[in-house]
């Protein structure tokens, strides 16, 4: 039952990346049309607009959910194609720790950019 | 008699298709090339969003080094490449959207008994395809026009 | 056929059949005949032409020639099919490439070994699973099922065991271990089955990490199969009740009573009565 739970959890954070990276895709590559139609931000890539939305709470919160998520997301993927390749027990394991690792330790360098930014 | 010894060492000839199997849709249905397609893009997405992660922890040194990254990046190449990235985001996004609602049961109908011509779920499921796909080509075209026509 | 023979209206058409004979070859090869064909023809009948009058030694499996054993599945045309079910003159009028399927060993020619494939289809119990075995040896009475019921698992119940899905699976290309789509379908025929109770007992080759996690719904197993079955119609409904057990909504469901006597008969005119109960 392990990894079906996990496998949901693939799901769920799916779910949510769809949500969560519509809305940054829209902010940052729509942003022409959104500026017609009145909302978002012109420039999105620029240094202001970028630090500006850094230091709001909404976006420093969505900006650790969505890369937890896309990390859990594209690593479990990424770990699906990888046991589909049929190795070995052991090898299998070796590379879902060496993925679990970078995973973390990707989550705590972006999360804490994050929180830098926000506090700072 | 046969030979019992020959009979043991004859060795039946391996036939995966292997990574080719993926890759290659040959003539199934629109959903194995939509497999084949989820998956490159995934695999695109998840190696830029790394990078992604790196390039935008530049900002933690301040405004002047994100704008110095960004002007790295500031080439009709690496917008191509991004315009990649977004083609693969709005395809993965919308059939994942299909495999979410698919792998919970939905839009699949209710077993029933079969009966000639066969009808299956995947075939009901497929209008739910056509229309995301439609969707996505909408999403890709006006980013198109935004990292092209619009933007700067 | 004879008799279409003669009325002389034949095509001939190219056969390409792979050959491999595991005693003298290393790799296989194709190996081409000319075969004439007349209106109605199938592959198979294709096939046991050759044997007759090319090539005594070709080797493939088949046995009922009418689409029900499920021994002649071949990878045609670039599609794993059913060589007794497809007409010659339907699929080409000039070639006719046959492979052995792909994703199994080849032991001979046109003959794949399936035994891996049965090993998958035991390891998840597909036979009911009930928790009064003494009943179960020594009925005292019928299980109950409805109509409804029947058809919640019947489509999934005709699979004829042909292989024809795990060759069409892209998982399978390159994944020993995976359970498959003609297991997981048949996991699915006995856990939605009404009189059966042995949900938790099949759960290692469906729910854990050879199980259903493997399937990303191509749905090519449910394109090639020649039964209609929808094997990965019965996966996705498999993902659907790991959610549902997964967030409480749905419990594993109880077997179905035992009906002791038989319900009330109400005698209706002009049809005769039923034959007595025989357990």
């Amino acid at each position: 039952m392990r990894e079906s739970k996990l496998w949901l959890l693939h799901l769920l954070a799916g779910a949510i990346i769809f949500f969560l990276l519509g809305l940054h895709m829209f902010i940052m590559h729509l942003d022409s049309i959104l500026a017609w139609l009145g909302i978002g931000y012109r420039e999105p890539i620029d240094a202001a607009s970028v630090f500006a939305r850094s230091r709001q709470a909404f976006f420093m919160v969505t900006y650790i959910i969505l890369l937890g998520a896309a990390l859990y997301h594209g690593l479990y993927g990424l770990k699906n194609i990888i046991n589909e390749m049929n190795l070995s027990h052991v090898i299998e394991k070796v590379i879902a720790g060496v993925l679990t690792v970078s995973g973390l330790i990707l989550f705590a360098y972006g999360a804490y950019t994050a929180i830098f930014i926000f506090v700072k | 008699m046969p030979d019992e010894k020959k009979l043991q060492t004859v060795q039946h000839k391996k036939n995966r298709l292997g990574i080719a199997g993926w890759v290659y849709g040959g003539r199934y249905g629109a959903e194995r090339y939509a497999y084949t397609l989820h998956r490159i893009t995934g695999l695109g997405i998840l190696f830029y969003f790394i990078l992604h992660i790196f390039a935008t922890g530049s900002r933690i040194w301040g405004e002047a080094a994100w704008t110095r990254t960004m002007a790295l990046f500031d080439s009709p190449v690496f917008k191509a490449g991004e315009f990649l990235v977004f083609i693969a985001f709005a395809y993965h996004a919308l059939n994942g959207l299909r495999l979410l609602f698919t792998e919970l049961g939905c839009w699949m109908g209710k077993p029933q008994r079969p009966v000639i011509p066969y009808k299956n779920a995947v075939r009901r499921q497929r209008p739910a395809l056509v229309v995301l796909m439609i969707i996505a080509l909408v999403i890709i075209i006006l980013g198109g026009f935004d990292f092209y026509l619009l933007g700067e | 056929m004879n008799e279409d023979n003669q009325a002389g209206k034949t095509v001939p058409v190219i056969f390409q059949v792979l050959r491999y004979n595991p005693e003298t070859d290393t790799t296989p090869r194709m190996q081409e005949f000319e075969v004439p064909v007349s209106k109605g023809m199938t592959v198979l009948d294709g096939l046991h032409w050759i044997k007759e009058n090319l090539d005594g030694s070709l080797s493939w499996r088949s046995s009922c020639r009418m689409g029900v054993c499920g021994s002649c599945g071949m990878f045609i045309n670039g599609y794993p099919r059913l060589a007794c079910s497809n007409q010659i003159l339907h699929l080409s009028e000039k070639r006719i490439v046959i492979k052995p399927l792909p994703n199994y060993e080849i032991i001979r020619d046109l003959v794949p070994d399936l035994e891996k494939f049965f090993r998958k289809h035991k390891s998840v119990k597909p036979y009911l699973i009930r928790r009064d075995i003494a009943e179960q040896n020594m009925p005292t009475g019928e299980y109950f099922q409805s109509p409804d019921e029947l058809t919640r698992y019947i489509q999934f119940a005709y699979c004829i065991k042909c292989g024809l899905c795990l060759s069409a699976c892209p998982t399978m290309a390159t994944d020993e271990k995976f359970t498959g789509p003609q297991a997981l379908a048949q996991a699915w025929r006995y856990n939605s089955d009404s009189r059966d109770e042995g949900c938790s007992e099949r759960q290692k080759f469906v729910y854990d990490e050879q199980g259903v996690s493997k399937c990303h719904f191509a749905g090519t197993c449910s394109d090639v199969c020649p039964k209609g079955v929808d094997p990965s119609f019965a996966i996705q409904l498999l993902k659907k009740d790991i959610f549902l057990k997964t967030m409480r909504i749905k419990k594993d469901h109880a077997g179905a009573t035992v009906l002791k006597t038989a319900r009330e008969y109400i005698p209706q005119e002009n049809i005769p009565n039923p034959p007595k109960p025989t357990v």
